[in-house]
């Protein structure tokens, strides 16, 4: 079987980003940058099934500038066997982003394709639900456990009320949540051992595919912010603020 | 040209969140809501009466119970073509669909949708609500979800006429194989006007019955930081942050939560917020509008003893 994962190079989770105060955007510059956390929950789901035997061949995919190579290697030293850079320096939507991987997935023809569940800089959690309309797959989004017997996938996944158990035929989409597993990190000479792994590099805009915005970012605001409060002498005095609140409530 | 909405709705009773949608979407046109599943009439009934719905579409057949993606996207591709805009609430089924939905349609979705400036301009948060991106678009078709929490709930002044839908059933190939429900008798988390929260601190699910004892005694709903989740201290469904539920009550009391930033993403929107800590400087109690420094093993049983004391009720 083969496992496809598409990993997006992100804002590293604990910066906390600054908003241009001219408002064209979040300044990302001279900013560490990692694996969107999401992803790297695909990744680690894919070498797990390796390792136990349901996948012979992991390939990994990124699309972005040059430097999305640094997460593909990333993903290469945790187990995965070959990797594809889909290099473009535009900032591509998210319709864009899954035509580009319904257009690899349709040359290289995996049987289960991992994602992440969402992008930590734009919050979108749409591209494997788009690429699975595209494609006509089922899906499974938010995954927290995957199991795979024979073509058949079970998929346990987080949802508003808990959580529901879904089953398919493969091929078919994935998404990641975060209590999926625990992401390894990758000893050194997995680092090492990543850099002689092949990797293909192609240009997004070679693959006749319609890259053109459908929307226009008008401006970039920070949120209100909160001003600090003040500190309660003991419980006494917080019980009387609580139940003055909710009388206020009640009066409306 | 109408709005159509895709009802959010539980065994058998329509999600608070879908009459927020409908308020929101009221300020764009006249709206259809759309009912799918089996066993629906109430939902249907519930929805004709909120104020702003003109019809209510229902389709009932066995095959849309799951509410899964293969089986709505189709129906609502067919919809599609006599609407301006399609929207869903930003909950886990609307963000299961709408995506999968806009990209059969060639559309680029705007989800999450928490300000609506026009019928083809919106706000939306990025990275985890530290920004606020506003977007434009030119497309034919708007597809959204929006933020029910950003909303108020639309009135129940409505009477619209129920009209069934025919529907062809698909041969969805997904099939549900078990649900896990929690169970649970405190209010909807994204509509709940007061929410206590508690934290990994809490040392234990037993620990964290303190959290759920300060919230039945006030009436909140009940919510948790990913740690306390990831420790099996609260089920999944009661998150609260970037990756769970977000809330905007009136009154957010958080117990012994540190206040990361993926945790913050999800109270944005409390109107006032309590912190509960040992650590003066914890992020959450330096924007808290309240604070109390203690324990939260002597502080919320004493807190708890006063509420009764006063005579609070939920
Ligand atoms: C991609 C990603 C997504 C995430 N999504 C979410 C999300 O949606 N929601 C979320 O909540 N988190 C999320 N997280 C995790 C987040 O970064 C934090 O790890 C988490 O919110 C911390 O939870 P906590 O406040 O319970 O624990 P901690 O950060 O460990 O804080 C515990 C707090 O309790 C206080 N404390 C300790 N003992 C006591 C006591 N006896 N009495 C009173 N106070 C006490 C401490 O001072 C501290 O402030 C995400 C992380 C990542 C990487
Ligand atoms: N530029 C990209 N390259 C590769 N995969 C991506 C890219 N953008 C998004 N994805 C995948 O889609 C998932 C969801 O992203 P999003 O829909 O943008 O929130 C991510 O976790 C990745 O798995």
């Amino acid at each position: 079987m083969k496992i496809f994962v598409a990993v997006k190079r992100v804002v590293d989770h604990n910066v906390r980003i600054r908003v241009r105060p001219d408002g064209t955007g979040v300044e990302t510059a001279g900013v560490r940058m990692s694996m969107n956390p999401f992803c790297k929950h695909a990744v680690e789901a894919a070498v797990q099934l390796g390792e136990a035997g349901k996948a012979d061949e992991i390939v990994v995919v990124s699309i972005g500038p040059k430097a999305v190579n640094d997460v593909i290697l990333t993903a290469l030293a945790m187990g995965a066997h070959r990797g594809i850079l889909v290099e473009t320096d535009a900032d591509l939507e998210t319709l864009a982003i899954a035509k580009l991987l319904a257009a690899i997935v349709a040359e290289e023809k995996p049987d289960l394709v991992l994602l992440g569940k969402q992008a930590v800089d734009d919050d979108s959690n749409h591209v494997g639900q788009m690429l699975a309309g595209l494609l006509d797959w089922p899906q499974a989004t938010f995954a927290s456990e995957i199991n795979i017997e024979a073509d058949q996938l079970s998929v346990s996944r987080e949802v508003d009320y808990g959580r529901v158990t879904t089953a398919m035929p493969l091929p078919a989409i994935v998404t990641a949540d975060l209590r999926l597993n625990t992401p390894r990190n990758a000893a050194l000479p997995m680092v090492m051992k990543a850099r002689q792994k092949p990797l293909a590099v192609r240009s997004a805009d070679c693959m006749n595919i319609d890259l053109t915005p459908r929307l226009t970012i008008e401006k970039t605001s920070p949120p209100p912010e909160r001003v600090a409060g003040r500190t309660v002498a003991d419980v006494g005095e917080l019980a009387s603020l609580i139940a003055a609140d909710i009388a206020e409530m009640e009066a409306l | 040209m109408t709005i159509l909405v895709l009802a959010d709705h539980d065994l058998g009773a329509l999600s608070p969140a879908t009459a927020r949608v409908v308020a929101a979407a009221s300020v764009l046109g006249e709206i259809d809501v759309l009912v799918l599943g089996e066993g629906i009439d109430q939902v249907a009934a519930d929805a004709a009466k909120l104020s702003g719905v003109a019809r209510v579409l229902v389709a009932q057949h066995p095959g849309l119970v799951g509410q899964t993606a293969e089986t709505f996207v189709p129906v609502l591709a067919k919809l599609a073509p006599d609407y301006a805009h399609i929207i869903a609430s930003a909950g886990a089924l609307g963000r299961d669909i709408v995506p999968r939905l806009a990209a059969r349609l060639d559309i680029q979705p705007i989800t999450d949708v928490i300000a609506i400036h026009g019928p083809n301009r919106f706000d939306r948060p990025i990275y985890a609500g530290n920004a606020i991106q506003t977007v434009s678009s030119a497309q034919p078709r708007q597809i959204l979800t929006i933020r029910a929490s950003a909303f108020r709930a639309a009135g129940q002044g409505g009477s619209a006429q129920i009209i069934p839908l025919d529907y062809d059933p698909v041969n969805a190939i997904a099939t549900i194989v078990a649900a896990h429900r929690t169970e649970n008798n405190t209010p909807d988390l994204a509509t709940a006007q007061i929410v206590v929260g508690g934290g990994v601190s809490v040392g234990s699910a037993e620990g964290f019955k303190l959290v759920g004892q300060l919230a039945a005694i006030i009436g909140a709903g009940v919510g948790a930081t990913r740690a306390a989740v990831d420790a099996g201290y609260a089920p999944n469904d009661w998150q609260i942050g970037q990756t769970g539920k977000i809330i905007a009550p009136d009154l957010y009391i958080a117990v012994g939560i540190s206040g990361a930033l993926q945790h913050l993403a999800g109270i944005q929107g409390a109107k006032k917020i309590i912190a509960i800590n040992t650590d003066p400087e914890a992020p959450l109690v330096k924007l808290a509008d309240i604070v109390l420094i203690g324990d939260l093993f002597e502080t919320i049983p004493a807190l708890i003893a006063q509420l009764e004391h006063l005579g609070v009720k939920p």
